[in-house]
């Protein structure tokens, strides 16, 4: 195995490009487990760490860039105002450890369709930055998932950040677990209004072999909704949004839980982050 | 492969390094500091945990090149950088023996870690909710946690100069 040490981003490229079979390494936290428990064995390692810029976010317009290397826990204590979704996804990932380490290009790298962080990229309409020696693709995050633990990438490219809009609305996340801590989700909802374009954003995890919208729900909530006069959420409207994302899942019974049980719970779920999220709303008139 | 770092203040440089070691190993078996325990080697139990860079991490996780250049910070660390009264125990050690929160041992030094992380933030004794939230990611198999949490309050509390009515 070699250890692939990068100084610069230009150079991490560069060994990309030579070294396609490279596997990048962030934070460890899913590379490290395999090597650990020899589930597998890289061909070599291409540390990100050393280089600085990929721990930088910055505001870009109405986007906020997060760079590769921007750990949950940075995301929990300097954006949770403009990506509260995001955020609170972060703060149910794993433990203080993990979080420190952990990071959302981690979670994109690795795809599992129970990383915390899809449904709220998804729900916000994230687009992430892929780049290679040829040059920077924008990857739409409905596109990036391409089956169970599979992404969009191409063998010579690295996620140089995520760009998620800033919320300009309320955002929650909600997620089914045996504990509060230390879970893989047995299913995860986020939802994300975005009330200039009176639509409200969905990503469901763990309930299908990728993240995925939910969209025949968000194109009912969104022309209920009263987005002018911002009247009480109606009950029928609530629980039909419920149904609606529920059948948009496609999950299977495994060791964490039931399809019949995921299914239930992402109704419920969807129609509580709703009401939370359209309460805030109407309160933030 | 050669890896250098600073532990526990200290240069130090481990030879013959496997590309896909991790940090634990290297302190362990080659640098000659068992303090940092393993158990499970996937992240779960906390047991491993060491200061890198100032900020609490499993060390099984770390990849031993990453540890490369970098500011590495053990239990075994913390007995001589606390001080006080106690021969050398840091005052976060000294209030796990005090309040009983130490049974066969095996979590402990991982629980000591990120205990004395928390109440470096920490202003005052933190609230027990933040206490467990601080500790979700270490396992004990023995002392059921309160006892821990003991410990963690009554150093907090000794800190703030308030220990006097504190019972364990
Ligand atoms: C104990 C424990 C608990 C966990 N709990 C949760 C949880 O609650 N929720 C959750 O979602 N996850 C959880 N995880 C999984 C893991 O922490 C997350 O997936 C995390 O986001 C991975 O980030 P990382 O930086 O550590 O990735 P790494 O392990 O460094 O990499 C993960 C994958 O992404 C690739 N990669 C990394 N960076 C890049 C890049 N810049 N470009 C291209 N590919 C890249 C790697 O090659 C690898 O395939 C847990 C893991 C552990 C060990
Ligand atoms: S040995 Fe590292 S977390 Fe268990
Ligand atoms: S004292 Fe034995 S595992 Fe905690």
């Amino acid at each position: 195995m070699d250890f692939l040490r990068p100084r610069t981003w230009a150079e991490a490229l560069a060994l990309k490009a030579g070294r396609p079979e490279a596997t990048p390494l962030q934070g460890g936290t899913d590379v490290m487990v395999e090597i650990n428990l020899d589930k597998g064995r890289p061909a070599a390692l291409l540390d990100l760490t050393p280089i600085p810029e990929l721990r930088e976010w910055s505001r870009e317009g109405v986007e906020i860039r997060v760079g590769a290397g921007v750990t949950y826990s940075r995301l929990i204590a300097e954006l949770g105002t403009e990506l509260p979704g995001l955020a609170q996804a972060s703060r149910t990932v794993g433990s203080p450890q993990i979080r420190n380490r952990g990071t959302v290009a981690g979670n994109l790298g690795a795809a599992s369709p129970a990383g915390d962080s899809h449904p709220p990229l998804l729900a916000c309409g994230a687009v992430v930055e892929a780049e290679s020696v040829r040059g920077t693709r924008l990857i739409p995050i409905g596109e990036f998932y391409t089956g169970v633990k599979r992404n969009a990438l191409a063998p010579d490219e690295l996620i140089r950040a995520v760009r998620v809009p800033a919320a300009t609305g309320p955002q929650y996340f909600s997620k089914i677990g045996t504990r509060n801590a230390m879970v893989i989700a047995v299913c995860s909802f986020a939802v994300a209004l975005h009330p200039s374009g009176r639509r409200v954003g969905t990503g469901i995890g763990s309930a299908a072999p990728t993240p995925r919208h939910a969209p025949r729900a968000e194109d009912f909530a969104s022309g209920e909704l009263d987005w002018d006069g911002r009247r009480p959420l109606d009950p029928g409207v609530a629980r039909r949004f419920g149904e609606l994302v529920a059948a948009s899942a496609a999950p299977i019974d495994d060791v964490r839980g039931r399809a019949a049980y995921r299914t239930h719970a992402l109704a419920v779920m969807a129609r509580r982050a709703l009401g939370w999220a359209w309460d805030d709303f109407r309160g933030n008139s | 492969m050669r890896v250098n770092l600073t532990v526990n203040g200290r240069p130090m440089t481990a030879d013959d390094v496997w590309e896909g070691e991790s940090l634990l190993y290297v302190l362990r078996e080659r640098l000659g500091l068992p303090g940092a325990k393993n158990a499970c080697e996937q992240g779960e139990c906390g047991s491993c945990t060491v200061y890198l860079d100032g900020t609490p991490v499993c060390a099984c996780l770390v990849a031993a090149g990453q540890a490369e250049g970098r500011d590495v910070v053990t239990v075994e660390g913390l007995a001589t950088s606390g001080g006080g009264p106690d021969a050398g125990l840091s005052d976060v050690q000294r209030a796990f023996v005090d309040a009983g929160a130490v049974q066969c041992g095996f979590c402990t030094p991982g629980l000591v870690v990120q205990a004395h992380a928390l109440l470096a933030d920490a202003e005052g004794v933190p609230r027990d909710a933040d206490i467990r939230e601080a500790l979700a990611g270490n396992l004990c198999r023995c002392t059921g946690y309160e006892k821990i949490l003991d410990a963690v309050r009554l150093a907090a509390a000794r800190r703030a100069g308030a220990d006097s009515g504190f019972r364990t």
